[in-house]
């Protein structure tokens, strides 16, 4: 294999994502359908993973938990990518005091206790999918400003973009057309590991209680009833961090190996 | 920054004159850097108190929404009370001046006792568990990245970038309750929660501390994987970056043994880069030990927030995140400090 960890990290992205989008048809119960009669049943051939405290299907839970995980992972990345490349970009091509003043921001925030900052505005704001997709958004743009305001400097001493101002192209053409299509390759990569950063944030908050609210499943509240049940169920435990560690690891291989692919300078 | 970054901590071995000298720019170091941590904490004062309040919800709302007996008048008084009622900008200011001489106000719970007093009695055992693991990080890291860096590509080697990715993906609470099934409820080997057996107060002072490094055993350990996993691979690449250096270089041709280039020469400059790295991991702990205090029932500053930010006890989460991102300042100028000791290229001049 000539990329092995992008191909690897790859495969387990793509097999987490199918079994995600196809959770209806695969799921073998109604994740949310009570069974008082088979309450927490280790797992057996009838319940691969066993059942919870209200006898549901903890795998069927697992396969749509997988939707709620992968979802807020996508949208939160692309909200701090999206803060992310603005701000960078605008602080590496402006320089001088906007670029002192956004980066003083930046720094700010970075040393923010930020998992406190995401907790306190969840539990103010009522936790729901969405407002975790927010603050989780809000609170992790920092690396990618940084990286797209460093891409951004690093080119802009190049030629082609000496050439490009001499012809007087405006800065927002300039940034949009020239500057980030070169940028592209690191802002890929740390989409990647965002998402894997925002799938373990969300299975913790969750786990907190402050995530994703039951009666929907997440990988995340199924831990919290493994804990509260640790005497006695440990599949409820261990199979949903399970889901969450291939998955995160997954992310992480994927992006790993596509720096390996998209970074000429490590090669080698 | 300026060039007074440089000049730190090492005075000794100069003439008595540049001593003086260098002793007076370290100091100017110093203040400028401790006064440069002002403008960043009222801007993380400023972000925390505006999110807090222009979320929807109040303490006061919260427990009497649905007590019929609390009439809109009740609930005005109460607002009165604890100055909600006035506009922002002066809770906001009155809150600012009260901070400039460590008064955090009440708490909003029932106990209605100082908040800077219900932090500082769980500060110690959160910068504990925090420390330890920081200690815990370093003793297991370093010399996992050395000797993976020196055997490159071996089965270590592979090995430890198995382990590296593993420790960055999993969960801690996962990993936390695995071992919590395994180790407590399994083998009963370890208890499973607070930080003291119930008999505690009748054991003598050493059966005291062992009773305590059992309790915080796991709780350690799980707060320090995933630095443990960052930090071995950077141990390793700059081990790997330092061995190909030009200097390295010369003591090989000059006959140096192997091992003393490894753990004399290469050791040091590697070791640089993660004293920037254990700065910047401290926002991560203190985060995190809202996770792991959860998990293991321990009573510290992550546990206290938790309750906080669930009952909205404004000037209790208020004051944790103050003194939870003061920590952090600290931890980052703790850090720069001992990078300017260890590095003599920086102590000794030069611009950064």
């Amino acid at each position: 294999m000539k990329h092995p960890l992008a191909l690897t990290g790859g495969s387990i992205v793509t097999v987490v994502a199918v079994l995600a989008l196809l959770a209806p048809w695969l799921a073998p119960y109604n994740p949310d359908a009570i069974h008082v009669h088979s309450i927490l049943l280790p797992p057996s051939w009838n319940h691969w993973c066993g059942t919870d405290t209200l006898g549901r299907d903890v795998l069927s839970r697992m396969l749509f938990g997988a939707r709620v995980s992968l979802s807020v992972g996508f949208i939160a990345v692309g909200i701090a990518i999206a803060i992310g490349v603005l701000l960078g970009s605008i602080a590496g091509y402006a320089g001088g005091r906007t670029d002192a003043l956004i980066m003083r921001a930046t720094d700010m925030v970075l040393c923010f206790p930020t998992f406190f900052l995401i907790l306190a505005v969840i539990a103010f704001l009522e936790p729901s999918i969405w407002n975790i997709m927010i603050v989780i958004g809000l609170t992790s743009w920092m690396g990618v400003a940084r990286l797209v305001r460093a891409e951004v400097l690093s080119l802009s001493h190049r030629e082609f973009i000496m050439a490009a101002e001499s012809l007087g192209v405006a800065a927002p053409r300039m940034i949009s057309r020239y500057l980030l299509p070169n940028a592209m390759g690191p802002i890929i990569v740390s989409a990647v590991l965002g998402i894997a950063g925002a799938v373990l944030i969300e299975s913790g908050l969750s786990f907190l209680g402050l995530g994703v609210q039951p009666p929907n499943a997440s990988w995340g509240n199924i831990l919290t009833e493994g804990k509260d049940n640790i005497q006695i169920a440990w599949w409820l435990s261990l199979y949903p961090g399970l889901a969450i560690l291939i998955t995160v690891l997954g992310y992480n291989l994927l992006g790993e190996g596509l720096r390996d692919i998209l970074d000429p300078r490590l090669r080698g | 920054m300026t060039n007074y970054h440089c000049i730190v901590t090492d005075c000794n071995g100069d003439s008595k004159r540049t001593k003086l000298l260098c002793y007076a720019l370290m100091k100017r170091y110093l203040i400028k850097r401790l006064a440069g941590m002002i403008p960043l904490l009222f801007g993380i004062t400023l972000i925390s108190f505006a999110i807090m309040h222009v979320a929807p919800g109040e303490p006061t709302v919260v427990g009497q929404n649905f007590n019929p007996k609390v009439s809109a008048a009740d609930i005005n008084r109460l607002r009165a009370y604890y100055g909600l009622d006035k506009p922002l900008y002066e809770q906001y200011w009155s809150w600012l001046k009260r901070l400039a001489v460590l008064d955090f106000g009440q708490s909003f719970s029932a106990d209605h006792r100082p908040v800077l007093n219900k932090i500082t009695e769980r500060m110690p055992i959160t910068i504990w568990i925090n420390v330890l693991a920081m200690v815990f990080i370093f003793l297991i890291a370093i010399p996992i990245g050395v000797l993976s860096a020196a055997h490159r590509d071996s089965w270590l080697d592979r090995g430890m970038t198995v382990f590296v990715f593993v420790g960055f993906a999993v969960p801690s609470f996962w990993l936390g309750l695995l071992l919590m099934i395994a180790f407590g409820v399994h083998l009963s080997w370890l208890p499973i929660s607070g930080i003291h057996d119930y008999d505690w107060r009748q054991m003598g002072f050493w059966q005291q501390q062992g009773d305590l490094a059992k309790h915080l055993l796991l709780p350690v350990f799980v707060s320090s994987i995933g630095g443990l996993a960052g930090m071995s691979r950077f141990m390793r690449s700059g081990m790997l970056e330092v061995i190909r250096a030009d200097y390295v270089t010369t003591a090989r041709a000059m006959g140096i043994s192997e091992s003393r280039i490894r753990y004399r020469y290469a050791l040091k400059n590697a070791l640089l880069p993660i004293i920037t790295l254990l700065g910047l991991s401290v926002p991560g702990l203190i985060g995190g030990s809202v996770i792991v205090e959860q998990l293991f029932s321990i009573p510290g500053m992550g546990l206290l927030f938790y309750g906080a930010v669930l009952a909205r006890d404004y000037p209790l989460v208020m004051g944790i995140t103050v003194i939870g991102a003061v920590l952090t300042l600290l931890g980052n100028l703790l850090a720069d400090l001992a990078y300017a000791w260890a590095d003599p290229r920086i102590r000794h001049g030069g611009e950064t």
